[in-house]
């Protein structure tokens, strides 16, 4: 969706790349069709509070919320994965404190939610939901299982790659991301309308997590690297009209 | 369907090209619904209030399966404690409804200077978008300041300016988020 540049943006503050975020309304995709909006997006020179945001620290993160691969009669079932990698803006630069959640299908590719009715068996000891905080060099860790594949009826035997949806806060509302990790070379790619939507294939390979033997841990866990970028920097002087709490 | 390269990549994040968005689809209750976040300021603040929603898709069907956000960066109204963070987040319930128990934000200065009139920042998730949605809301009672408002005054198409006025309920507010069609809320590029 082309936007015009609005007047008066701040330093620092830049758009992705045309062709990193999918268009809204994106036919392969159905669920597009009745939710996307119809209208072009309004170009919006960003204020107060698009330009702050929450930021949260470790007030939201307990011992052990990392650890997704043991539940409350045992270990999970499954391939045991160490998922890491760093959070940075678009000068490279470490962004700490960052919150990220994320959730995920259990090994046989099923959630463990009341909506999702694909009869693949529960794991008693896998509810699929983590969080963690980055710290001063913008690093993360989880700890979890490879999600299974699933289906769904967006078209004829058509099944999700395995992905991780992952959910992160940086400095500001600007910077809210919501997107998927998936594992390197899955042969169900070249059908997938959600990862396929995206334009540019490098963009959509930044989606793609990579093995790498040196977060692999003997006798213990496979190890996949995924950095992630957001937009920015956003680390803007804005003048405040009064003393406000931007809330750190 | 778009041509796929599976070729394998060595690096992730090269050239700190951005992370694209992806849809937060139908199970973000595993991780993203805590009860609590509703709860921008606790209950019995001084000047408290509701703030409901609904969200409908194009068919005008309730959308079940979102998740509304809300950010004031500000919340210091004198009333209000200094614990106030601002950040606000429910899910959408069978009937599409949703709620943030806030207070109004004070005006803010706008990117040029201007002053903006109060508003919370806002986005949308749900199945069916590859990206989230951003608007703001602004309050139907708040006349004299939505009339100098920048944004409010500079909408391509003003007679949609009404999409983003909460309006005043007996607890609180009201707002609709419309995502398709008619009477479609006015959706932001940030
Ligand atoms: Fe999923």
């Amino acid at each position: 969706m082309s936007t015009p540049e609005p007047r008066g943006l701040p330093a620092g503050y830049a758009r992705p790349a045309p062709g990193t975020d999918a268009p809204l309304i994106s036919p392969a995709y159905r669920s597009t069709a009745a939710r996307a909006p119809s209208r072009p997006l309004v170009a919006l020179t960003p204020g107060l509070n698009e330009l702050t945001g929450p930021l949260f620290g470790m007030d939201r993160v307990r011992p052990g919320d990392a650890d997704l691969s043991r539940g409350p009669s045992g270990d999970a079932l499954g391939q045991r994965i160490v998922v890491a990698g760093r959070v940075l803006d678009a000068d490279g630069r470490p962004i700490p404190d960052a919150l990220i959640e994320i959730w995920q299908a259990n090994a046989s590719g099923r959630y463990h939610h009341e909506r999702d009715n694909w009869p693949a068996p529960l794991d008693p000891n896998f509810s699929g939901g983590g969080r963690t905080v980055t710290d001063e060099e913008g690093h993360y860790r989880f700890l979890t299982i490879k999600p299974g594949a699933y289906p769904w009826a967006n078209h004829v035997n058509a099944w999700r790659p395995a992905h991780i949806h992952v959910s992160l806060f940086g400095r500001s509302f600007s910077q809210r991301l919501v997107t998927q990790m998936y594992f390197p070379d899955d042969p169900l790619f070249f059908q997938d309308p959600i990862l396929g939507a995206i334009p540019d294939p490098a963009a959509r390979r930044r989606l793609v997590s990579a093995y790498d033997h040196a977060l692999t841990e003997a006798q213990w866990a496979l190890g996949f690297r995924w950095d992630i970028v957001l937009r920015g920097p956003l680390a803007v002087p804005f003048e405040p009209l009064s003393e406000q709490d931007h809330h750190g | 369907m778009a041509e796929f390269d599976t070729s394998p990549i060595m690096t992730s994040g090269a050239a700190f090209g951005v992370t694209p968005s992806q849809t937060v689809g139908p199970f973000l209750h595993l991780a993203l619904a805590d009860p609590a976040d509703a709860w921008v300021v606790p209950v019995g603040t001084v000047s408290g209030f509701w703030l409901r929603g609904t969200v409908t898709d194009g068919n005008a069907d309730p959308v079940t399966d979102a998740l509304v956000e809300t950010w004031q960066a500000s919340a210091n109204d004198a009333e209000v404690s200094a614990s106030v963070v601002g950040f606000g987040r429910c899910p959408t319930d069978a009937a599409g409804c949703w709620a943030i128990h806030t207070v109004k934000p004070p005006p803010t200065s706008a990117a040029d200077g201007r002053r903006a009139a109060p508003h919370l920042a806002v986005s949308i998730f749900a199945r069916g978008l590859l990206d989230r949605l951003v608007t703001r809301i602004y309050f139907a009672d708040e006349e004299e300041a939505n009339a100098v408002d920048p944004v409010l005054g500079e909408l391509p198409d003003p007679t949609r300016g009404q999409t983003l006025l909460a309006t005043p309920t007996k607890d609180g507010y009201h707002f609709s988020l419309r995502l398709q069609g008619e009477a479609e809320t006015v959706f932001f590029a940030l």
